[in-house]
């Protein structure tokens, strides 16, 4: 068998290394499996075999504690920052003792409604929920078709990326004046803005997924001689796909961030009113409340993003 | 007139420094159900044959006759099996093959008929194990048995390999080797391979195409190789006729197109 091995490789133009050794005889799918096994074989253990299983409960048991109690430490650590402001330096900052009074509250309660100036919570995030939702829903209707455009072609890529790069930097709520003017009410500027926000990352995005896609796909495309639509639909569209989600979960990460500014400004319903609202009630445990539902709000959108990159991605199906 | 014609094929590519002559009256008349090597060293343009034949890059001079009517785009009755298997990822082996199927078959064959058309071309290739996987679950090998699959399935005129097995290691190179040669004793396709492998050009072929080195790289030489089939590497390793023909193909690529860097 070695001399088979040897003679095959010495006589290459262009030697490669030989870099398993099954037995030659073996049926072919065998021994394709066999080297891709032997690249995924895990280290042997060299811990005897009955107490192995224990052991591993016992390393998982210290992951897990490591994972809570890590971050605990954390947490106290800024209670603690936290408590030493109210106690030395301020007592404008409520006691964090005050704030969780206050959250039982608040979070209690969350779709009490007494009227368009006096609602739960609840009610305030998800109006704000809604803009971010209408402006990025806007923003992707619109994103992807243009960034694809972009990728496609070279003369539209260069008719518009300097406007885009122009454009991309500037904070979404100097667009808000703009807004204002146009709509002449307060919750499509406000949608206007979300919309500006998110439409960047998903062009940007959807562009350089669309260059990104190697030219053997379309070759494989081109020999199957696929009209000009099964291309969009059979290799573009799925090939950009994880591009695409990258941009959407970046967007609306960002929107999420700016709709409370944006609500600030222009008032209503909303939790970034809400923020503004109990700040000129001076309610500060209000406005500590609302931080830590607004970053909970934060997290579950970007799970929900990553459900479904992991539900369209083919890299991480 | 033959099978499969290529007629005095030059390519030239603009470049900033002017055009590059990548190939220089390029001439090969090929019967039905050959099986031809193309071999030669990296860069002397042996890829450039082969696209021109599949209808990816266009002749600048000359042309491609298939059956004596010109081909000038690519389509499924020159099928690719390309070097980095360019299987879709977001598609199973299965779906792989099978798109490639409905496209061809879509209104010659029913659904069923489809379906079994697919899976049998996966079974020829060892590969009805893995219908439902995803080219990223499974290895190297094993996705280029996927490309050839799809391939096959087209049932092309003449199928087109590009260094299929460049890739891989030297055993499941052989392993692959072994089964292209048992699909070409049921089938008998006509094929046109590119290589770098020496063996690999002796065991599978019916002629070997030597080509000169780029810029204008032409066929150099080509060697018939007179070996009855079936062929086993263990019984040719110490066959003088097969070693003789490795010879042959060394001599030329070592001693009269030594490639100037290695010089």
């Amino acid at each position: 068998m070695s001399t088979v091995i040897a003679f095959s490789t010495a006589a290459r133009v262009e030697p490669q290394r030989l870099e398993t050794s099954a037995p030659m005889n073996m049926p072919a799918r065998q021994a394709d499996m066999a080297a891709a096994n032997i690249e995924r074989q895990p280290p042997v253990p060299t811990m005897e075999t009955a107490t192995a299983p224990v052991s591993r409960t016992r390393t998982r048991v210290a992951a897990i504690l490591r994972a809570v109690i890590l971050p605990t430490f954390t947490f106290l650590a800024v209670l603690a920052v936290w408590a030493f402001v109210n106690a030395k330096i301020t007592s404008d900052i409520p006691a964090p003792a005050e704030a969780w009074t206050r959250a039982v509250e608040v979070l209690g309660s969350p779709f009490y409604d007494a009227g368009p100036n006096d609602m739960g919570i609840g009610w305030q995030v998800l109006y704000s929920l809604g803009r971010v939702m209408a402006g990025f829903a806007l923003a992707v209707v619109v994103g992807i078709p243009v960034g694809f455009l972009m990728g496609a072609s070279r003369a539209i890529h260069q008719a518009c990326y300097p406007l885009v790069q122009i454009l991309r930097p500037v904070s979404p709520l100097a667009w808000l004046p703009i807004g204002l003017l146009v709509f002449q009410a307060k919750d499509p500027s406000a949608i206007f803005v979300i919309f500006i926000t998110s439409i960047w990352p998903v062009i940007v995005n959807t562009a350089a997924g669309v260059q990104a896609i190697p030219q053997d796909y379309l070759n494989v495309a081109r020999v199957l001689r696929l009209g000009k639509l099964e291309v969009t639909r059979r290799i573009l569209i799925p090939a950009t796909l994880p591009h695409i989600l990258t941009g959407m979960r970046l967007s609306l990460s960002v929107a999420w961030m700016v709709i409370v500014a944006a609500e600030m400004l222009t008032g209503g319903i909303g939790i970034g009113f809400y923020v503004w609202d109990e700040w000129n009630n001076l309610n500060v445990a209000s406005i500590i409340v609302a931080i830590g539902v607004i970053g909970l709000v934060g997290i579950l959108l970007e799970s929900v993003m990553n459900l479904a990159q992991r539900h369209f991605d083919y890299n991480r199906r | 007139m033959s099978y499969l014609n290529i007629s005095n094929v030059d390519v030239v590519f603009p470049t900033a420094n002017g055009a590059y002559i990548a190939l220089r009256e390029v001439h090969l008349e090929i019967e039905k159900g050959e099986f031809i090597a193309i071999i030669g060293h990296s860069g002397c343009g042996k890829s450039t044959v082969l696209n021109v034949v599949a209808g990816l890059l266009p002749a600048t001079r000359g042309g491609v006759l298939l059956e004596n009517r010109e081909v000038n785009s690519p389509g499924p009755d020159r099928a690719v099996v390309f070097q980095n298997h360019s299987l879709l990822p977001w598609l199973t082996v299965y779906e792989n093959v099978r798109i490639a199927v409905d496209k061809v078959f879509g209104k010659s064959k029913s659904k069923a008929e489809r379906h079994d058309w697919t899976v049998h071309n996966l079974k020829l290739v060892h590969m009805e194990h893995a219908l439902d996987k995803l080219p990223g679950a499974i290895s190297g090998g094993m996705k280029q048995r996927v490309g050839i699959a799809r391939a096959l399935a087209m049932e092309p005129k003449v199928l087109l390999m590009d260094e299929p097995f460049g890739a891989l290691d030297a055993l499941t190179r052989a392993h692959l080797q072994e089964s292209v040669m048992e699909i070409q004793a049921t089938l008998n396709n006509t094929v046109l391979m590119i290589t770098h492998d020496v063996d690999e050009a002796v065991l599978l072929s019916d002629r070997i195409v030597m080509m000169t080195n780029g810029p204008a790289a032409t066929v150099g030489e080509i060697l018939p190789v007179d070996l009855p089939r079936p062929r086993n590497r263990l019984e040719l390793a110490d066959d003088p006729t097969y070693n003789h023909y490795r010879a042959e193909v060394l001599r030329f690529l070592y001693e009269r197109q030594r490639r100037p860097e290695a010089a």
